[in-house]
């Protein structure tokens, strides 16, 4: 097993902070390598040494799984509103005034209509950057759009997830939105339409505990972390350490809960060929 | 059982005991006390009232957690005959924080509350279930469902959907079970298969929140056509103090967790995520279980007598589409 899991036991946000590169180098830090930050996304975020697989952004899932410029953006103006009036050490509404200016996102997941060899698709992938990829109404919302469009339109839906879990600061809205996703997603699945999974570093909660473990396939990128409950949590629970690998993709997939772990520059040809297996030629 | 006071209810139970002890003096006939006793009596009922009526949200939270507080076996003797409960998930083992089973249920016609002897349901009923005691509670696991206890909830669903059996989830834990075991066994994936199948099943579904709904624990038995929340009852994406922990960095910010995530039955009804509240006696369902009981009948009761005048394929439309509504945002 990699030397990166050894992070298991540490708390997930430093760790994610780290990930995201800064400078001119970053260091990796499963094998320790110094690698220049330009060359590492020429690279899809691979670290060239050992295979360790940074965070995307979702704009390069898109180049990266979908025909050059096949791709319109939808609903992009969904936003979050601060229901609750919740605040915790800042206020939610601040938070998403500051993460929007942060990460240039105007939430946690993008949906685009785009071809992926040729094939039409829907494609809806998880920003980590917006406050750590967490599922609140927006990404609900989004998601079920993109389930509606792909029914619309008799596509395959491909959602790529990258969260650490529920939106706490909607409360009860970001927990409904797991019996949302999932709720649509039984119409997408009667209307016999593939969705396809995509799990990647780190999919925790109940993003896990819902759509991303409800794929007709699922796959994960090499080395994600993959759960529901934090290793964290996990780890106060039991009062020991977790053992080496747990809750890593290559854990899961033994486990029998994944289909196949596909290193992110194999990703568009095997989806390729999946869905021209599922779907009947036109 | 042994009785247990919050902080809250204590001046009430110290009044309470006085009562007690005047009666005492009194049966000995020592002194005439009815009207001390009467003037006591009073002054209780109308503590009482006044605790009750303005309950922060943190008191709303210990009280569903209240070690005196029913749990889904204390219902299920009230309100199901013939209970036969079953075990099992058929793979792995029979997780002790969940129970199923079958039973029956009388209907209550939707127009009254008189029963109608003549004619019950048969249903399914499945529940988380908090032990009493430490000793329960190890069996039980604190109603912190493993994998193995949603599989065992689905395939008891799909047993009442097979017999054409209405489902009725009782729903009260903190979460699910955060261990090694539960997540070697797919606890993410067998929460996402019941949210998944809850949504299409063919029977009418009602949960009714009990106690403490924690999280996608809760969730995976709470997808319904109906939901309905005791009064005390709190339901939340987290428990506070998990909240605390994540949010504030420290667990001992529970009760501003609590206030700031808005889990109340009257937040939740104000926020369209349940249909209705059941109402608890002042002090508390542990204060008077029949009444609660009775209600949750009469309310399942008219729900599965509505549901069932439905058509299958129209009641799972409506399920799709309530699901649809759930949630806020803005679009410019
Ligand atoms: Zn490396």
């Amino acid at each position: 097993m990699a030397a990166w899991f050894k992070r298991s036991g540490k708390p997930l946000k430093s760790e994610q902070r780290r990930d995201i590169p800064d400078g001119v180098w970053i260091k990796c830090k499963s094998c320790g390598d110094t690698l220049f930050k330009t060359e590492l996304m020429r690279q899809k975020q691979i670290c060239k040494s050992c295979g360790y697989h940074f965070l995307l952004p979702s704009e390069e899932y898109f180049k990266l799984l979908l025909d050059l410029d096949s791709w319109t953006e939808h609903d992009a103006k969904v936003t979050s509103v601060d229901t609750l009036g919740f605040k915790d050490t800042l206020k939610y509404s601040d938070r998403i005034v500051k993460y929007t200016k942060k990460s240039g996102l105007s939430d946690a997941i993008r949906c685009v209509s785009g071809r992926l060899d040729d094939k039409p698709v829907e494609l809806a992938v998880m920003d980590f950057a917006f406050m750590g990829g967490s599922v609140g109404s927006v990404v609900g919302e989004k998601i079920s759009r993109s389930i509606k469009r792909a029914i619309q339109n008799k596509t395959p839906l491909i959602i790529v997830s990258c969260s650490g879990g529920m939106r706490m600061q909607e409360g009860i809205f970001s927990l409904m939105q797991m019996a949302k996703v999932s709720t649509a997603l039984v119409t997408l699945s009667r209307a016999k339409l593939p969705f396809i999974s995509i799990l990647t570093n780190p999919t925790t909660g109940g993003t896990t505990a819902s759509f991303s473990m409800l794929g007709d396939l699922n796959i994960s990128e090499p080395g994600a972390l993959i759960g529901f409950a934090g290793p964290r949590v996990i780890k106060q629970t039991i009062g020991q350490d977790l053992p080496p690998g747990f809750q890593s993709a290559e854990f899961l997939l033994d486990h029998g809960f994944l289909d196949m772990i596909v290193k992110r520059t194999d990703m568009k040809p095997k989806l390729s060929n999946l869905l021209s297996i599922l779907t009947p030629r036109e | 059982m042994k009785q247990y006071t919050l902080d809250f209810e204590k001046p009430i139970r110290e009044l309470e005991l006085k009562i007690n002890e005047l009666e005492e003096f009194a049966k000995e006939g020592k002194i005439g006390l009815d009207g001390e006793i009467e003037r006591l009596r009073q002054k209780a009922e109308k503590q009482k009232k006044e605790i009750y009526s303005k309950l922060n949200r943190w008191q709303h939270v210990q009280l569903a957690r209240h070690p005196n507080r029913p749990y889904a076996q204390d219902y299920i003797d009230l309100i199901i005959e013939g209970f036969e409960e079953l075990h099992g998930d058929r793979n792995f083992r029979d997780d002790r924080a969940i129970i199923a089973g079958l039973g029956r249920m009388k209907r209550v016609s939707t127009s009254s509350t008189v029963d109608e002897d003549s004619d019950d349901f048969r249903v399914a009923i499945i529940a988380q279930q908090k032990g009493r005691g430490t000793k329960d509670n190890l069996k039980r696991n604190f109603a912190m469902p493993h994998p193995e206890g949603y599989r065992k909830a689905l395939r008891v669903m799909h047993l009442a959907e097979k017999f054409n059996l209405p489902i009725i989830t009782l729903i009260d834990t903190p979460g699910a079970y955060p261990g090694l075991g539960a997540e070697e066994r797919g606890q993410a994936a067998a929460i996402a298969e019941n949210l998944f199948a809850m949504a299409q099943l063919s029977v009418p579904l009602v949960a009714v929140i009990i106690g403490e709904g924690g999280s996608g624990g809760a969730l995976a038995l709470g997808v319904a056509d109906r939901v309905f929340m005791l009064e005390h009852s709190v339901y939340s994406v987290i428990t506070p103090e998990g909240c605390a922990s994540i949010l504030y960095r420290d667990a001992s910010f529970a009760e501003t967790a609590a206030e700031a995530m808005k889990l109340t039955s009257t937040d939740l009804l104000g926020f369209k995520v349940i249909d209705q509240v059941i109402k608890e006696p002042v002090g508390g369902a542990h204060t008077g279980i029949e009444a609660v009981a009775k209600d949750i009948r009469i309310l399942v009761s008219k729900a599965f007598t509505e549901l069932q005048g439905i058509d299958c394929d129209a009641r799972i439309q409506a399920r799709v589409e309530k699901y649809a509504e759930m949630g806020r945002w803005i679009e410019n």
